[in-house]
């Protein structure tokens, strides 16, 4: 195995470009090396992109925040502006593993490994972050429920790096959380992960949603007919019922031995409502 | 595929070591520095008995690669105790007896004392929350607590 750290991203791209063998990114790996560890994967080569220095800032762009993709667990928690404006991101990043991991994984990684139970790209969908990624043709932004698009599967070119996520300007009345249902209270893996991202008025109508689910599917899902249960109400029974209800149907899980398809159908209504109400409350408050 | 020239800093210590690119920071620890303090668990960063400083931050030395620390600053176990004496956190953890086997110990240690840094007065939650990548089979969590908790008061002075 060859290991490389450039300091810059087209360096990177280059490396990863022009590498006929099996060619990995890593960020902190916290999965990869566990990976490699149990001979999932066998790299010829491998690009540490930590040495880049645009990649491990948060920096406040356009109204809004540009996170770099190797920016850690940690970082985001102590990131006080981000965890005020974001706070249902920087919840979902720091579920992931223990303090250790926290030190090391990062964003990028998180959703760059392919789990469809990943607990930070839920949030990052609802909060209609875009990823911004470097690759042989320059630079691009898409969406980030359009990058992942099956387990290990990613919409990315060869040589392809996510750089960075683009969170958009935040409304008055706009907040965020994220919800994971676990067997335990610390350190597991998802059965259901639930992303909401919500928008009121000044009288407290919603004017403005967005719902993701994890663990659901073979990718984690943008559910618009979620949001639509929530848009134009006061985020009330009946919206919350049609959100729970709208969750649920968009679930198409499988069986396995965190939890029965039946299960975490059931388990996604229940926990977009949770979510919703978390959101909902903070949203008040700012 | 020529092995990698590391320098890096080692409790204080400049060191220099040759290694593979597969090799782990833990690997290299133990085996090119001797530095046997810093235990194996599970090698998939999940019992925390690796547990090591990277300037500053706690991480398992176990995904970490060996030649991923150059430059850096690394903590281990061994640069805890002050020649013969120990750390408040060692002399507290033999007091209240928090520790059979031994093996989750210097993690357990290393982990602590990077919570004491951030926040010298701790709640009994947060150094449950803290220490929940530190696994223990011989099941004593509860005086590694206390111990870490009459730890912290000792080092405030209160």
């Amino acid at each position: 195995m060859r290991y490389e750290a450039p300091n810059s991203l087209d360096q990177a791209v280059a490396l990863l470009a022009h590498e006929a063998g099996e060619a990995r990114v890593l960020a902190g790996g916290t999965d990869l090396l566990v990976q490699m560890r149990t001979d999932v994967i066998d790299p010829i080569l491998v690009v540490d992109i930590k040495g880049i220095a645009e990649l491990r800032q948060i920096t406040e762009e356009a109204g809004g925040f540009r996170v770099g993709a190797a920016v850690t667990g940690a970082e985001l928690k102590e990131h006080a502006k981000l965890k005020s404006v974001w706070p249902g991101i920087v919840e979902a990043a720091n579920l992931i593993g223990s303090t250790q991991i926290q030190g090391r994984a990062t964003m990028g990684g998180n959703l760059c490994n392919g789990s469809p139970a990943a607990d930070s790209v839920p949030a990052l969908i609802a909060a209609g972050a875009k990823a911004c990624t470097v690759g042989p043709k320059g630079r691009r932004e898409l969406p980030v429920e359009d990058v992942m698009i099956a387990p290990r599967k990613l919409s990315l070119a060869k040589g392809e790096i996510i750089a960075s996520f683009l969170l958009p300007p935040r409304p008055a009345h706009s907040s965020d959380a994220y919800l994971r249902f676990i067997p335990r209270t610390e350190m597991d893996i998802a059965v259901v992960g639930c992303g909401v991202c919500l928008t009121l008025d000044g009288k407290g109508k919603c004017t403005a949603a967005r719902v993701a689910l994890g663990a659901v599917a073979e990718r984690p899902l943008l559910v618009a007919p979620a949001a639509q249960a929530l848009v134009g109400s006061s985020v009330d029974e009946p919206a919350l019922q049609k959100l729970a209800a709208a969750a649920s149907a968009a679930c198409r899980p499988i069986d396995d031995k965190r939890g029965t398809k039946e299960y975490r159908i059931k388990v996604a209504g229940v926990l977009a409502r949770r979510t919703a109400l978390i959101a909902l409350e903070r949203a008040r408050k700012v | 595929m020529a092995k990698h020239h590391v320098t890096a800093t080692v409790n204080g210590d400049t060191v220099e070591f040759l290694c593979d690119a597969q090799e782990t920071l833990l690997d290299c620890l133990r085996d090119q520095l001797g530095l046997t303090g810093t235990k194996e668990g599970c090698s998939t960063g999940d019992c925390g008995a690796c547990s090591v400083t990277v300037d500053g931050r706690l991480v398992c030395s176990c995904l970490m690669l060996g030649v991923e620390a150059n430059g850096k600053s690394i903590g281990t176990i061994e640069g805890m105790a002050r020649g013969n004496e120990l750390h408040p956190l060692q002399r507290k953890f033999i007091e209240h007896a928090a520790l059979q086997c031994g093996i989750c110990t210097p993690g357990f240690l290393v982990a602590a004392k990077s919570l004491l840094e951030r926040q010298p007065n701790p709640t009994e939650t947060e150094v449950r929350y803290w220490l929940a990548g530190n696994l223990c089979r011989c099941t004593g969590y509860d005086k590694i607590v206390r111990a870490v908790l009459d730890a912290a008061a000792e080092i405030r002075g209160a």
